[in-house]
């Protein structure tokens, strides 16, 4: 074990870590907006939609991040016609086609957390709504949502957890994140298991403080 | 379609067999992940701080460090931790282990973890009375346990394993870094040679969901037959 | 029953106990992907100059070899952790990586080069056709300025872990916003799709490429040599395994005198890259 080496990559891994922050924050905000519309989709009686929306979170959620994220950014990237349109402006960047994929992958098991979270929700709840003579709207914004968002939380904390580790896989697409400094730094010292041992330590810590962010949000929104 | 002939000058017959990596390689880590599971899920319930401290540090740091991690981790340190166990027994020469075994208990080893959950979870979620009820009975502990409790916890379990299914399936392509030809590898050589990433990456993407679609179908078999009674 | 149990039991010690019973096996790792060197073909074999090269030189040891793949980013840490004995990889000797492992004699030179595609403004730059780095002289230093000028803001592409980003983070062309890629063939087509604004690779890397993809990438700048880009090519071995680097040594040497290297380069890279 080389621990001077362990030391001297931290500094470097830290600031790596950023990226991966980075990565991750716009792919959940993201990938919210996209479950949301998947899941009212899902609930919607309209066949088609539903169909749509259901074949949109099946194929996302039955083939690995990694072939997603090639097919985005190797696969789009042959494709000439797409290279003349305005679309090639955001395709043409590794970051933001990282952040299509993370985005498209998580919205995918999102839309599947809401969607079983809107089901679960009692009728009775939202008749008591409608006897009160409230709009369906304000039902569906002021009730259904913030329950559903209640019963989804620790389903959506693993969710945040997944994602944060898929994000390493930015570092096949050649974003520095976390994951790529430690190949650079090895690409130079030879020494894969001390660099991959402090950037997992890294990423460690991170879960850490998502879990015990999500327990606290827990506790404070439940409804006892 | 020239490109998936079979043969000396098509990807179809090497895409098949990589295929068959990806199955053979996840059905091994999945057994290698039950194994752990049985070593860490007793761990987690025990009464005792120190084994519940050494199994949650199992299914913490598996679960949280990227899969990615793990697998190099593993590939680079494998061979040499066992070589460091063996030479505890006296044994110095060099031990290769091969890809696929290293690939099979990098993606066990991340399996098990999420094996340990679902088994500690069903466990847990079993009535109390179960445990009670055997007692008054006075039936012996390894009866208890195989003819009580394990039938429940299967039937308990098998929604969520499934999951756990579905996470080893698509965390193979991951040991590509590995060299072992599975699917996503094969498509990258593949994709590297003829320079068409579009075509193969895509298909790749359709073997999984083939495979994700059967194992589902079958596993919906067991399901029902394990809910017999219910 | 007894013949199934007999079987999956043969399989198990197939699959998982491979225990490397022939120590007299010399294993060799490369890469597959770094074609004229060394890459793979449409039934899944392993092809390329030094494929080819490693078999003959094999036969001059006298033993027994097994050609093993391993991605490029962890090929010297492999070779360390003994997943195989020696790297026939396209790797260039370079005093960084001899700070980790010992290199044979160099078997074959390769020169580096800049590739754009046609009707880059990159194109034109006036520079002599080759600068050698180990001395720089005049002309040399002044197109390595021509350079730096050229390259300001662009994104260039190169392979991880080469000599050739090794050249692009020393600052001799200035910052370049250097992107770094796990292989050759993934350069290649971020070339061709105008992500990368110019690539820097191994000459016979781009003009196989152009060659066989009909995508019109043309080389520009100088070729470059020595100083970062090291001196030729060479087996990588670990460094307490000096019995195997005089193995491979005398084998180079008497492939050298036979006409071998010459023969198997001009057939892979259509000229003499022996050395």
């Amino acid at each position: 074990m080389d621990f001077e080496l362990m030391i001297n990559s931290f500094p470097k891994l830290l600031n790596a870590t950023l990226v991966t922050l980075k990565l991750l924050s716009a792919s959940l905000i993201f990938g919210l907006i996209i479950g949301l519309c998947f899941a009212i989709l899902r609930i919607n009686k309209n066949p088609i939609l539903n169909k749509f929306a259901y074949g949109y979170s099946y194929v996302f959620r039955g083939t690995p991040l990694l072939v997603q994220i090639f097919i985005i950014y190797f696969g789009l990237g042959q494709i000439d016609y797409l290279r003349s349109t305005v679309l090639w402006v955001i395709l043409k960047e590794p970051y933001w086609c990282a952040i299509i994929a993370f985005s498209l992958n998580t919205g995918a098991y999102t839309s599947e957390i809401l969607r079983s979270a809107f089901q679960t929700i009692k009728p009775g709840i939202i008749e008591a709504g409608q006897s009160l003579g409230i709009s369906s709207k304000i039902i569906f914004y002021k009730i259904q949502i913030p329950i559903a968002i209640r019963q989804s939380l620790p389903a959506y904390g693993n969710e945040i957890i997944l994602m944060m580790k898929g994000t390493s896989l930015a570092s096949t697409v050649t974003l520095m994140d976390l994951t790529g400094v430690a190949k650079y730094i090895i690409s130079t010292t030879f020494k894969p298991i001390e660099v991959f041992i402090v950037a997992g330590g890294i990423y460690l810590f991170i879960t850490f403080i998502i879990h015990n962010v999500i327990k606290f949000l827990e506790k404070k929104y439940s409804f006892n | 379609m020239e490109l998936l002939s079979f043969g000396k000058t098509g990807w179809g017959d090497e895409l098949l067999i990589a295929t068959m990596m990806t199955i053979a390689v996840s059905i091994t880590a999945m057994l290698i992940g039950f194994i752990f599971a049985l070593i860490f899920t007793p761990l987690k319930l025990s009464k005792s701080k120190f084994l519940n401290l050494i199994g949650n540090c199992y299914t913490t740091v598996i679960r949280g460090v990227p899969e990615l991690l793990v697998i190099y981790l593993f590939f680079f340190g494998g061979s040499g931790a066992v070589m460091y166990v063996a030479s505890i027994f006296g044994y110095n020469e060099y031990i290769e282990i091969n890809a696929f075994i290293t690939g099979s208990f990098a993606i066990g080893i991340i399996s098990g973890a999420y094996s340990t959950e679902v088994f500690r979870g069903a466990i847990q979620s079993i009535d109390k009375g179960q445990f009670e009820a055997s007692k008054v009975l006075g039936l012996k502990k390894p009866v208890h346990f195989f003819k009580v409790i394990m039938p429940q916890m299967l039937r308990l379990a098998i929604p969520n394993l499934s999951n756990v299914w579905q996470i080893t399936l698509k965390d193979t392509s991951l040991i590509s870094v590995t060299g072992l030809v599975e699917i996503m590898r094969q498509s990258y050589i593949a994709a590297g040679s003829t320079r068409d990433p579009l075509f193969f990456y895509s298909f790749a993407a359709v073997l999984y969901l083939l495979l994700t679609y059967l194992s589902m179908k079958l596993i919906n078999k067991l399901e029902v037959r394990y809910s017999r009674g219910y | 029953m007894n013949i199934i149990k007999k079987f999956s039991l043969g399989v198990l010690i197939t699959l998982f106990l491979s225990f490397s019973a022939n120590a007299d096996k010399i294993k060799i790792g490369t890469e597959g992907a770094y074609p004229p060197w060394n890459s793979k073909d449409a039934s899944g074999k392993l092809i390329g100059f030094e494929v080819e090269l490693a078999w003959t030189l094999c036969r001059y040891i006298g033993k027994q070899c097994e050609i093993v793949e391993q991605d490029w980013d962890g090929m010297i840490p492999a070779l360390i952790m003994r997943k195989f004995d020696a790297i026939m990889a396209g790797m260039s000797i370079t005093a960084e990586r001899q700070k980790a492992i010992s290199f044979s004699q160099g078997y074959a030179d390769e020169v580096a080069s800049l590739a754009v595609m046609k009707g880059s403004s990159l194109e034109g730059m006036e520079t002599p056709a080759g600068i050698n780095l180990t001395k720089p002289n005049a002309a040399a230093k002044k197109a390595l300025k021509t350079l730096t000028a050229g390259l300001a803001g662009k994104t260039v592409c190169v392979q991880t872990a080469t000599i050739h980003q090794n050249f692009l983070d020393s600052g001799d062309v200035g910052k370049v916003n250097v992107r770094t890629y796990k292989t050759q063939d993934e350069v290649n087509l971020d070339l061709a799709s105008g992500r990368c604004d110019a690539a820097l690779a191994a000459a016979v890397a781009f003009s196989d490429y152009a060659e066989k993809s009909g995508k019109p990438v043309v080389l520009v700048g100088p070729t470059f040599s020595g100083g970062a880009f090291g001196n030729g090519v060479g087996v990588g071995i670990r460094k307490d395994d000096t019995e195997l680097l005089n193995a491979f040594n005398k084998a180079i040497d008497k492939a050298r005198k036979n006409g071998d290297i010459s023969r198997i380069a001009t057939k892979w890279f259509g000229f003499d890259a022996s050395m």
